[in-house]
């Protein structure tokens, strides 16, 4: 009877541990959230911690007030729909061929594609190519060179191993081709692994900053991070308006809150439907044979 | 005959498969325009650039590794590698460990429930993009408003700024590499653990042994190969450079901490127009890059894993 009282014991501080672990995850972005909701006097007299002071919406009233900052967020909700939609097929054309042990060629490939995983040109090298094919401040330059992951290849390629052999020949008796076997077979069973590498695509494209920074400098096509990055290091139109003397100093804090809340709840928002998910991605992504 | 025969074999087999080679033909597009053309851009690192004459048209340099001379008796070039070097050696000094504890007491958290919302919590921030994240923390640690100096402030201390004082950058820039990444990292340690055999578990409880005792000689042994594999790998990574999460957090008072490869690229490179320095201190990267990674890979298959490729 000792030993499982002491047990119990166990349990609860191994919980509480745990516990400060998700306190250490939230309370910088519970922070952030109450920031955004207080007053700019409450934050400037240091009164704003972990609630809300003087609960306003003002901060999100400035930032909507924006319409730069609007327009980015559209812009980027548009091109993260484009890029996801692109990619995932993209990578099933990738993936799928490679379930036919006896293709030939299907070893160079394989190769070629995981080479670039290990190798890369390099910034400068990539920047020139981006030049060369007049690709600099076009859309298309935050879509095509990122729409195909190897990382995210792979875990489909691995997803796509498990699935019985018997399948594919049974319908393949029936006189159906590799385009069926992919539409009827294939893609119904991969549902969950698709909305995981959909998942990694879309949160990689909303997050994407580097390529903007590099290849864009026609605002209209500024991503939000970008947008963001401006805003944070004091590069809006509201620091402005300040060192003019037009706006208060702690109204530009309560602004930057809502600018990160705003880049951020939509990862929130599909983050928990989509989690029940990732974790099978993942595991699958280990697998390179 | 036999001729005959194997051309009708290879009507066949292109009959079969042509819809296959269809499929990857967007694909071997890609990879070949934008992962394998640029790399004759590598070039650049041993030429005069020249805007108007383009990449090949420019003439080469002399003498040939002029750019890497001139690179290697830069003073921000030798900053900015042991500023990578150092970033990432704390990085796994630090960020290594941390996941496979928090898996081992994840695994070993008693209440089902609470053990899914833990691991909801802890992998959302790496979700959360460098630019997010370095928004959050110049808000968390900013000196005045910040709500960490204002706890210190109400304990009696006096201000901090972490982000503009060289040691405490370095801290802070670790400290949310660790924050953003140790609960996801956790996966594939607990997708390890998940692999042990479960009757060890029982006969250890029949044996008597205490939790340390099964986690020491059961939990620990059975991730072996997957943490000796991660911890090469991740050693053979140690000059890669991320760009986002330095870019992001940098600011000028912290330069000589905060300014690495990849930034100094960037800002020398594109900003300052100086593509074939940056091209070889790329290329000089990208090499040592391959090297240690293959290393690695030998290293992790000379103690019998199953290394990366």
């Amino acid at each position: 009877m000792v030993k499982s009282r002491k047990r119990k014991f166990d349990d609860l501080v191994i919980a509480v541990v745990c516990f400060l672990f998700i306190l250490l995850c939230l309370l910088p972005m519970v922070n952030i959230f109450a920031r955004s909701f207080s007053s700019a006097q409450a934050m400037i007299n240091n009164r704003v911690s972990f609630f809300p002071v003087e609960f306003t919406w003002e901060s999100y009233f400035y930032v909507l007030q924006d319409s730069a900052f609007v327009r980015s967020l559209w812009w980027t909700a548009l091109l993260t729909l484009i890029c996801t939609v692109v990619s995932l097929t993209i990578t099933v054309l990738a993936s799928f061929p490679l379930i036919y042990d006896n293709l030939k060629g299907r070893k160079f490939y394989n190769g070629m594609m995981l080479l670039t995983m290990y190798f890369s040109a390099g910034t400068i090298p990539n920047y020139l190519l981006m030049k060369q094919l007049n690709l600099l401040d076009n859309p298309l330059v935050l879509i095509i060179p990122s729409c195909l992951s190897i990382f995210n290849m792979i875990i489909l390629r691995s997803f796509f191993y498990t699935v019985p052999d018997s399948l594919r020949e049974s319908a393949e008796v029936e006189g159906a081709g590799p385009i069926n076997v992919l539409i009827r077979i294939y893609l119904p069973l991969s549902k969950p692994v698709m909305a995981t590498l959909a998942l990694f695509y879309a949160v990689g494209r909303w997050n994407g900053f580097s390529d903007a920074l590099m290849y864009i400098s026609n605002p209209k096509y500024a991503p939000i991070q970008f947008k963001l990055y401006q805003i944070i290091n004091n590069r809006s139109a509201i620091d402005v308006a300040q060192q003019e003397g037009f706006a208060s100093p702690a109204a530009s804090e309560g602004l930057k809150a809502a600018s990160v809340m705003f880049a951020t709840v939509p990862i929130l928002l599909i983050y928990p439907w989509l989690q029940r998910y990732f974790i099978a991605g993942v595991t699958l992504g280990a697998i390179k044979e | 005959m036999k001729e005959k025969r194997s051309t009708r074999k290879t009507y066949l087999y292109i009959k079969r498969t042509w819809t296959l080679y269809l499929m990857l033909l967007l694909p071997v597009a890609f990879a070949l325009v934008f992962r394998y053309l640029p790399m004759t851009n590598i070039s650049m690192a041993f030429k005069e650039y020249n805007m108007f004459k383009g990449v090949w048209a420019s003439e080469w340099s002399d003498p040939i590794f002029k750019w890497f001379q001139r690179a290697f008796h830069t003073k921000d070039f030798w900053l900015a590698l042991r500023n990578t070097l150092m970033l990432n050696g704390l990085d796994l000094i630090f960020g290594f460990p941390l996941p496979i504890i928090l898996a081992i007491l994840l695994n070993e958290l008693a209440f089902k429930r609470y053990k899914k919302i833990t691991q909801t919590i802890v992998y959302l921030p790496h979700f959360l993009s460098w630019i997010i994240i370095s928004g959050i923390a110049k808000q968390l640690f900013a000196p005045r408003t910040g709500v960490v100096n204002i706890l210190i402030g109400r304990s009696g201390g006096a201000p901090i700024d972490f982000l503009q004082e060289s040691g405490l950058y370095v801290a802070t820039y670790i400290a949310l590499g660790l924050w953003k990444e140790m609960g996801w990292n956790t996966i594939i340690y607990l997708a390890a653990i998940t692999g042990i055999n479960p009757e060890l578990y029982e006969a250890a409880e029949v044996d008597g042994a205490t939790r340390l005792r099964k986690i020491w000689h059961i939990t620990l042994p059975g991730i072996r190969s997957t943490i000796v594999v991660l911890l090469i790998m991740n050693m053979g990574r140690i000059l890669g450079s991320e760009f986002d999460r330095p870019y992001a957090m940098q600011n000028g008072l912290v330069m000589n901490v905060a300014d690495v490869l990849s930034t100094y690229v960037y800002r020398v490179g594109i900003r300052g127009s100086q593509f074939s320095l940056t091209a070889a201190i790329g290329l000089f990267q990208s090499v040592i890059c391959v090297v240690f990674l293959f290393a690695a890979n030998a290293i992790a298959k000379r103690f019998g894993e199953r290394g990366i490729w």
